[in-house]
């Protein structure tokens, strides 16, 4: 993973609430049996109508949004356990995803592929739209070390929450494998000491 | 303190702690699919790592598979592949596979339990979100994601933090005609799709004690849909009659000390739940989703809410218009075209049964297309030794082979744009069972009911 410790980006807004996973990336795209490539078909059937043809009215493919950050509603990426949502979504180009609620599975399969899942409270959600409504150029920055948020065009600068151990993993580009590798004696111990009614 | 079930297993699971709140929890049981797991295997291969503990995985291919002449070669090519590299990644890292032609071949959510590998106070996980259905028996099982399935590929655990904990109490008897499925869409549609976020749930109360097995993995199989890490019901004398002598259950000693251990498992008196919930069985009538997300269901005689507490206004007339319905209006008599029944919900012998047990002399309505999907080879075997296969061809329902099928269109088991599918599935989700495709999910007894009505009917009215 590439690390990550600050970003001012433009962004993209999608103020709707409950994007599922099958709206991020739908079934049929997860026959792939590589990471690479699920970009191409975020949001497929919202950006695409049945001829292949780019849908106007679709956030994505107009132009006068882009940036690395997606704004999105509330209970984000609720629905399957497909981390292939999150590899859509950061192959695309997006770094980090602001909303008020993520969906838990969505969460954590972002943040194990570097991409930083931001929550912030409701009327600040509201507000960002707002922002990006009134000029879709304006920027935001995310600073990861101080966990600061700022709408670079209202000022407003808001804290948000992220687990002291994954923080530490975006901003080196560490990711738990590594950890957990680290571990093997103590998990070696615990197999060893442990009544196990799992197997026999 | 008192403890509840679910902090009996997690806790006994935790190898150590990182400060922060991250625990190292070690998982017993890992199950794999096709889908998910391709490129975890790949992971493990460019890291050079082995499989660590290849006694506690098992693997099947459920997503891709066609439901219609399993012994011919596959004809989508990129399902081919994926069923392909499962069998090339199993046989180069010695995993034992249930794969096409497998006699334990199935959805894996459905084989795990068959075949005696989910069992009560384990942890188990799988790379899809319906793992929770292993809850029923008293497990921590839950999805993840596949980099995770790499990590406990290559080292048998995971990194996490611990849920909160939610129970949810159902009291009373169900009234006729309403089943597991009902009491966990009433439930989905009370709390929302975000409701249970950030938790764990344990289901408790009479209700829930009074299910077989097969319901208790049908009320925990949508655990997820509201949000929730994981569902898990206490074990107790119901499961432990499923469980004795099924294929890879323990035996003799193993079995007593087993169900020693298993019996001291159950909540205790005054062990605290972050949140508590009370539902009455006796409000709970037969339901059906009406909008695209498992949330939007009510009570099959009901109108559809133009908002509600859980949805607001702009998120139904979203749904409305995908679903071509109307808010304000009922979903009864709606006339519709699929009939589903099928998925790691509904797919289980009992579902099967009671499909043709409502059925009876009936036909399926014309102009409906209704096909029964099995969960497994083994529920198949037990279908066609009891007869039901032929019942239910009989009365005009396709009976196929088992796999996910329908469910998520993933094979070419879709529904077409603009259809209406009554499904015992777990998601109405916009394109869920094909692009443009409409959902109305309900329970085997509701699907049935439909496919002989050509009509979404309260099944109550046409019960025997």
């Amino acid at each position: 993973m590439t690390p990550f410790k600050k970003l001012t980006s433009s962004a993209v807004p999608l103020p709707i609430e409950d994007v599922d996973t099958d709206q991020i990336i739908p079934a049929r795209f997860l026959k792939a049996v590589t990471r690479e490539g699920f970009g191409e078909n975020l949001f497929r059937d919202w950006r695409y109508d049945k001829q292949n043809e780019p849908k106007e009215d679709f956030v994505l493919n107009n132009p006068i949004y882009t940036g690395q950050i997606l704004v999105a509603g509330a209970n984000f990426g609720c629905g399957s356990s497909r981390e292939h949502a999150a590899w859509a979504i950061g192959d695309f180009g997006f770094r980090v995803v602001v909303s008020s609620y993520f969906a838990d599975i969505f969460r954590g399969n972002a943040l194990n592929n570097g991409i930083l899942p931001l929550v912030v409270s409701p009327a600040l959600l509201d507000e960002i739209f707002v922002t990006i409504e009134n000029n879709p150029a304006a920027t935001f920055t995310v600073d990861l070390e101080a966990q600061t948020f700022k709408n670079e065009t209202t000022g407003t600068v808001t804290t948000f929450d992220i687990d002291s151990y994954k923080k530490t993993c975006l901003i080196n580009g560490y990711d738990d494998i590594d950890y957990l590798l680290s571990q093997r004696d103590l998990i070696e111990k615990f197999e060893r000491e442990r009544v196990d009614y799992s197997l026999a | 303190m008192a403890k509840t079930l679910f902090d009996k297993v997690w806790d006994a699971h935790v190898v150590t702690e990182i400060p922060g709140g991250n625990q190292v929890l070690y998982i017993d049981r890992h199950l794999i699919h096709e889908v998910t797991s391709p490129q975890a295997f790949n992971g493990l291969r460019s890291r050079g790592l082995p499989l660590l503990r290849k006694d506690r995985i098992v693997a099947t291919a459920d997503h891709n598979v066609p439901t219609i002449d399993q012994d011919k070669p596959i004809k989508d090519p990129l399902g081919a592949k994926q069923v392909r590299m499962l069998s090339e990644n199993c046989a180069e890292f010695d995993v034992d596979l249930y794969g096409l032609g497998h006699p334990y071949q199935g959805i894996v959510h459905v084989i795990g339990p068959e075949l005696g590998i989910t069992r009560p106070g384990i942890t188990m996980v799988c790379g899809d979100s319906h793992t929770s259905t292993h809850g029923a028996f008293g497990a921590v099982a839950f999805g993840i994601g596949t980099s995770q399935v790499e990590q406990v590929m290559a080292t048998q655990c995971l990194l996490l933090t611990k849920p909160k904990s939610m129970r949810i109490n159902i009291e009373g008897d169900l009234a006729p005609g309403v089943t597991a499925k009902d009491i966990i869409l009433y439930v989905i549609s009370r709390i929302g799709t975000g409701g249970g976020t950030g938790y764990f749930v344990e289901y408790a109360g009479s209700a829930i004690r009074a299910l077989s097995m097969e319901g208790r993995m049908t009320v925990c199989n949508m655990s997820i849909e509201m949000g929730a890490r994981g569902g898990l019901i206490a074990p107790d004398e119901t499961t432990f009659a499923y469980l004795k002598g099924r294929e890879f259950s323990p035996r003799g000693k193993d079995w007593k000390a087993a169900v020693a251990h298993w019996k001291t498992l159950p909540t205790e008196k005054d062990a605290h739940f972050d949140v508590e919930l009370n539902y009455e069985a006796a409000n709970i009538s037969p339901m059906v989703t009406y909008g695209t997300n498992p949330g939007m269901g009510m009570g099959v005689k009901e109108s559809i809410p133009v908002s509600s507490e859980v949805h607001n206004k702009a998120s139904i007339d979203k749904a409305m218009k995908y679903m071509g319905l109307e808010a304000g209006t009922p979903l009864e008599h709606q006339a519709i075209d699929y009939v589903f029944i099928g998925s790691c919900t509904n797919s289980r012998i009992e579902d099967l049964r009671a499909v043709v047990g409502l059925v009876g002399d009936r036909k399926v309505a014309d102009g409906v297309t209704a096909i029964v999907v099995p969960g497994s080879q083994q529920v198949s075997r037990q279908a066609i030794s009891e007869g039901l296969d032929k019942k239910l061809v009989a009365a005009g329902f396709q009976f196929r082979e088992a796999g996910c099928s329908a469910c998520l269109g993933m094979n070419a088991d879709k529904v077409p744009a603009g259809k209406y599918c009554v499904s015992t599935s777990n998601r109405n989700f916009e394109g869920r069972q094909g692009p443009g495709a409409r959902t109305i999910l309900a329970s085997p007894l509701m699907a049935a009911a439909a496919a002989v009505t050509g009509k979404v009917t309260d099944v109550r009215e046409i019960l025997n």
